[in-house]
């Protein structure tokens, strides 16, 4: 079992959710964050004085798969995340240990 | 005795309110470009201010700043508590409406005039020191410099420097002052290297517009009739805030890359402040050009206090003590006896006399405001102490000054 995480342009996560589905993904989270990575933050400008922020605004998804769906659902993810310009975000791919249904007790793969 | 004006009485009380609009609509140009745990102190300032000014007006400030002359310098106290102010005219000053609708009228430039200065110490002033220090400075600076420009008697208003509107006793007189307080006070805790950005524009350019409407009654009321000349400092008045809201915005486009909206709400605010004194008295193309003119002029102004070190919070020495300042110098170019009779004509309408005047009426309320505004902040400093503790500057002036937050969201 991989745990997926990935950092992703906001106005991409209707997209990229229904491209998800479609491959029969059961779950997800997502939480909205705020971060940088080469295209660094953006610069604002008030009556003339300018100011750099840092942190821009990011999606941050996370998924937890079988083995076997982790390579067509690395694939969807990165057509359908990506734009082709700067701050596109980043895919990290994560060993799970163990998962645990709550309602259930089941565990392993059967609980994904 | 010349009879009442129904119509010019109806027009500059009417007038009269959309000059009282200005004040909150202020509040919210301010109160939009302060952090959000400062609003409510920033619009407190403004509000507060149309309370006390107005009790002070009555009570002395109008027969200071125009009752009988006292050599030129100021007026007595002969109309103490508006004694004889009343709803007949008093013709030295207008003579088809009541005297009452000329003192109130007059009143709203009063407020609006400190209120003007409140952006310049704007997230850092003890609220109990910004009372006193509002109270003595029209005592000392507005009415003084009323009387000397607008007065019967006052010795500039001999002179005949001319000011329509008030860029003199109104914008110069608060942007210099608002510099001399932004060098008392000091600078904000962390200014230079934490970013203040501004927390509700659209609460900001809200404030603009209703300057701009209000600003109606302050330059076309200034004809203190219904007449051409109304029209004619209205439509200067428009055409100059237009030019320099579209002025600013072409500049920093080319200058910063982009049209910012902050820009388009302080370049009508400097189109409106360069036309105010010469509003009465120049055609539209002349006003077209002081709009232009003002709009690049402030918009570089705003460096000034980077070069210079100082945190003037809100930009009122850029735009209103430069843009009144060219303002007037620019009735010394432009005016035109072909506009109004009454005034006179400037240096491009072969007088050059009336630019040296302008002169002397803008230096001299610069150098009387800056000084005495100087003072004042000086002693208030030793007595009461200008500032909040830094803990409180921390906190915010809403919670520390009033026990109040803006928004609970």
């Amino acid at each position: 079992m991989k745990k997926i995480e990935a950092i992703i342009k906001p106005f991409k996560l209707d997209e990229i959710k229904e491209a998800l589905q479609r491959l029969d993904v059961k779950g997800m989270t997502i939480s909205e964050v705020k971060g940088f990575g080469r295209q660094k933050g953006h610069t604002e400008i008030y009556r003339g004085a300018e100011y750099v922020v840092d942190f821009i605004p990011k999606v941050k998804l996370e998924l937890v798969l079988d083995d076997s769906q982790v390579p067509p659902v690395l694939k969807a993810l990165q057509e359908s995340a990506r734009t082709g310009k700067i701050g596109d975000g980043k895919i990290f791919v994560l060993p799970v240990e163990e998962v645990v249904r709550i309602r259930t007790g089941e565990t392993g793969s059967a609980a994904i | 005795m010349d009879a009442i004006n129904t119509g010019d009485t109806a027009f500059i009380l009417v007038s009269a309110a959309l000059v009282m609009f200005m004040t909150p609509g202020l509040a919210l140009f301010y109160g939009g470009m302060v952090r959000s745990k400062n609003v409510l102190g920033t619009i407190m300032h403004s509000f507060f201010i149309l309370g006390l000014v107005t009790v002070e007006w009555v009570l002395w400030g109008y027969s200071n700043a125009f009752g009988p002359d006292l050599g030129g310098i100021i007026g007595s106290l002969d109309w103490f508590g508006l004694s004889g102010v009343g709803t007949t005219p008093f013709k030295d000053y207008a003579a088809t409406i009541p005297h009452q609708t000329f003192m109130i009228f007059q009143m709203m430039f009063a407020v609006i005039t400190p209120a003007l200065i409140t952006g310049t110490f704007a997230e850092r002033i003890k609220f109990s020191t910004f009372v006193i220090f509002t109270l003595l400075w029209c005592t000392l600076v507005y009415n003084p410099v009323a009387h000397w420009v607008w007065g019967i008697g006052g010795w500039i208003r001999n002179l005949g420097a001319l000011d329509f509107a008030g860029g003199t006793v109104v914008h110069i007189n608060s942007g210099i002052a608002a510099l001399a307080a932004a060098l008392v006070i000091g600078k904000r805790k962390g200014y230079g290297h934490e970013p203040f950005h501004p927390h509700n524009l659209p609460m900001t350019i809200m404030g603009a517009a209703i300057l701009w409407f209000g600003w109606f009654g302050f330059n076309a009321g200034s004809a203190l009739a219904a007449n051409g000349l109304a029209a004619s400092a209205f439509t200067a008045t428009h055409i100059a805030a237009a030019a320099a809201t579209l002025s600013w915005v072409c500049t920093e486009w080319m200058y910063r890359g982009k049209p910012t909206t902050l820009g388009a709400a302080s370049g009508c605010v400097a189109g409106l402040v360069a036309i105010t004194p010469a509003a009465g008295f120049v055609g539209p193309i002349s006003a077209l050009i002081i709009g232009l003119a003002a709009g690049v002029l402030c918009y570089f102004a705003i460096f000034l206090k980077h070069k210079m070190g100082y945190d003037d919070a809100l930009d009122v020495v850029g735009v209103h003590g430069v843009g009144g300042t060219f303002g007037a110098l620019a009735t010394g170019l432009f005016a035109s006896k072909a506009v109004n009779e009454a005034g006179n004509n400037g240096l491009f309408f072969g007088n050059p006399a009336l630019f040296g005047t302008q002169l002397i009426a803008v230096l001299v309320t610069l150098v009387y405001s800056f000084v005495v505004t100087i003072i004042i902040l000086k002693v208030l400093d030793w007595t009461m102490g200008l500032r909040v503790e830094h803990e409180d500057e921390e906190a915010g002036l809403d919670l520390s000054q009033h026990s109040e937050v803006g928004y609970n969201l």
